[in-house]
């Protein structure tokens, strides 16, 4: 018999009945509780007379709908103030621990779970969003599920799930100066598409992969979705390990050296069988932008938006088309005679550490230009400490960029943060679907050094020409 | 949930390709904490466009959305479904489904029917040129008006459960309770760092 896959190792530890036609029956370790998803989880409950069958194994915390400013004050949307403290209500009632707003380690759900040590190798994490794949970063076979099913995690602790096929995405080598890992996550986009990994559990691997640190591995696993594929993993290691210990939530003392026991087992074994593989050479990428409204839709930096007459089929002829009205972009233009309105440096794909690092290296004294509005939103409350400790809010606040409280924001346009109809935004966010930051808002995604560049130069540029 | 056994009606035509759940509902209406009432959020941008397909009057009333490839991609938001049944839709027909939104449509009383181009070509005409259609869960087969069937595929268990209107938690609840239980049991003793807080 072949050896497993990591994916498989997973699954396998977490089956407690085969469903039929395919799917089981899965036990939850985590689920991770917003406000925005889980109103109607609670609510259900409440109407079937269901408890919560193990509280400790949930977290709640508001990230999506909450403001990004004045936070000592209430929040002024009545829909959105309703929202949250039915959460916090949801939460108190049920016995489920909350992070609430004004603690120091709110932020975007994605973010905090791996900062508090609660995402783990080895255990399955869900929550209400599509985004929740970036845990697997660390292992965890982790997937976004629909409001009605966190309903079943709450009152079941499990979740009926498909077994998917399973893809493994292996690049080597350095990647370029100038180039991040979200290029390489876009241009794995690009080319397998929105739709391609549609069924698949993807795992990265590959000494690209190995040598990208825990916040790089998140960005790369966040995106997984964007392929179609629910999860993407990464195998743990010594960098996972290091992450790790010592977080609030991470097992201790012994326990600690029984769990890296158990997660060193968990790696793909040497033999084991992908249904699909790819491989990508890194030092071949160059720094990605996206031009039309999937993120599929995306060039290297040096090129110019495509001509929907030299489209391979009709179909996408007809998709570009419409790409480019909604963008309001000409065929043949050069990427970086792109003007932009605003710039968003944030969101569980782009909002850690390194990432306000990545940007702020590219101020170096200089300006926002005229006419941009920039803003920075940390992914979470210990992001921002850690900035600010840094002076890195120094930096964005000198060259005009404004600083916020951490959440969502303009990434999904819930609270104020959004586009005006017909903005266009140089973002660092993951989709840049119609309407995704605002309707009639404009999306350009790209790497936070890219969007800091965009930013100083009000145009999209091409950031290793700006570092020269 | 509501049983889904046999719809008849009309059926609007949406052929784009990756139509994301925040065209289908836009995020600002996700600060509402209900699911009735979504309907009237369906598409709503894209419906500011007279010729959006939805708009056309004749197919106001359709139970039926034949849709392009990997309709329904992008976040796990069930509002989108919430949305579309509210609206009236029962059956979604597409080449291809964003994953999480196909799980939320079972379990909202939604069939999605995943076609082949071929039949889909077919399916699809037969709408665009005004055509009752006769979906039949039980029979796992859409009928034009000229007798002509279309058979599609389902995984056997959430035909059924669409079939009885069965509600997936109580199933669980229902029948899972001992082995969840031996399962924690067994994970305390394997993995006890799971089981400290
Ligand atoms: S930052 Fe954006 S993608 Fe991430 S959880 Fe928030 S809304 Fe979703």
């Amino acid at each position: 018999m072949p050896g497993r896959t990591l994916y498989e190792k997973l699954w396998d530890a977490h089956v407690i009945r085969e469903a039929g036609d395919g799917r089981s029956l899965i036990y939850v370790d985590r689920h991770l509780v917003q406000e925005v998803s889980s109103p109607q989880a609670f609510e259900e409950l409440r109407r079937e007379h269901r408890t919560v069958r193990r509280p400790d194994a949930h977290l709640a915390v508001a990230d999506h709908a909450v403001p990004t400013r004045r936070r000592d004050q209430p929040i002024e949307d009545p829909q959105a103030r309703a929202q949250v403290a039915m959460l916090i209500d949801n939460a108190a009632a049920y016995g489920i621990r909350m992070i609430p707003l004004r603690d120091d380690r709110q932020g975007i759900v994605h973010v905090i779970g791996p900062e508090l040590g609660l995402t783990q190798p080895g255990i399955t994490l869900v929550c209400g969003d599509s985004h929740t794949s970036t845990h697997g970063a660390f292992g965890a076979l982790a997937f976004g599920i629909g409001a009605s099913e966190c309903h079943t995690v709450l009152a079941t602790q499990c979740v009926i799930q498909g077994h998917s096929r399973t893809m493994q995405i292996r690049v080597d080598g350095a990647l370029p100066r100038g180039c991040t890992v979200k290029d390489l996550t876009l241009a794995i986009i690009g080319r397998v598409g929105a739709a391609g990994g549609t069924g698949y559990a993807v795992e990265y691997a590959g000494s690209t992969i190995s040598a990208l640190s825990m916040e790089a591995r998140m960005t790369l696993c966040n995106m997984s979705i964007e392929l179609g594929a629910r999860v993407g993993i990464v195998a743990p290691d010594d960098t996972t390990y290091a992450y790790l210990h010592g977080r609030p939530m991470a097992p201790r003392g012994a326990m600690w050296d029984r769990a890296v026991a158990y997660w060193r087992t968990l790696p793909s074994d040497a033999d084991a069988v992908f249904d699909r593989t790819m491989t990508l050479d890194a030092t071949t990428i160059v720094p990605q932008v996206t031009w039309g409204t999937s993120p599929q839709d995306v060039l290297p930096v040096d090129g110019t938006v495509p001509d929907p007459s030299h489209a391979a089929d009709d179909a996408t002829r007809r998709r570009w088309q419409k790409a480019l009205d909604y963008m309001g972009l000409m065929p043949g233009t050069r990427l970086q005679d792109i003007e932009i309105d605003r710039v968003f440096i944030g969101s569980c794909t782009n909002g850690r550490i390194e990432d306000l690092r990545a940007a702020a290296a590219m101020l170096r004294g200089r300006s926002v230009a005229p006419g941009v509005a920039a803003m920075v939103v940390p992914g979470s409350g210990s992001v921002k400490r850690q900035a600010e400790s840094e002076g890195l809010h120094t930096l964005f606040l000198n060259a005009g960029f404004e600083w916020r409280e951490a959440g969502c924001s303009m990434c999904v346009a819930m609270n104020d943060d959004r586009l005006a109809p017909g903005q266009r935004c140089a973002s660092t966010s993951n989709r840049n679907f119609e309407g995704r930051q605002g309707a009639g808002g404009r999306t350009h995604l790209m790497s936070p050094a890219m969007a800091a560049a965009a930013a100083l130069a009000g145009r999209i540029v091409d950031v290793r020409q700006d570092s020269e | 949930m509501q049983k889904l056994v046999r719809i008849e009606s009309v059926a609007a035509v949406l052929p784009e390709a990756n139509v994301d759940t925040d065209a289908i509902f836009p995020a600002r209406f996700l600060l509402l904490t209900t699911r009735d009432g979504l309907g009237r959020h369906l598409f709503q941008d894209r419906r500011q466009n007279a010729d959006f397909p939805l708009n056309d009057p004749a197919v106001r009333d359709a139970k039926i959305l034949v849709a392009g490839e990997n309709f329904g991609c992008g976040s796990s938001r069930e509002n989108a479904v919430w949305a579309l049944a509210d609206y009236g839709i029962r059956v979604v027909v597409a080449p291809s489904f964003g994953e999480i939104f196909h799980t939320n449509c079972f379990r909202n009383s939604v069939l999605p029917i995943t076609l082949d181009a071929e039949n889909l070509a077919t399916i699809q005409s037969a709408a665009a040129s005004g055509a009752t259609l006769a979906v039949d869960l039980a029979a796992q087969s859409i009928t034009l008006p000229d007798g002509a069937k279309v058979a599609f595929d389902i995984e056997p268990n959430r035909r059924e459960a669409l079939l009885n209107g069965w509600d997936e938690t109580a199933l669980i609840l229902h029948r899972d309770a001992a082995d969840i239980a031996a399962f924690e049991a067994r994970q305390r003793e394997t993995l006890p760092w799971l089981y400290e807080s």
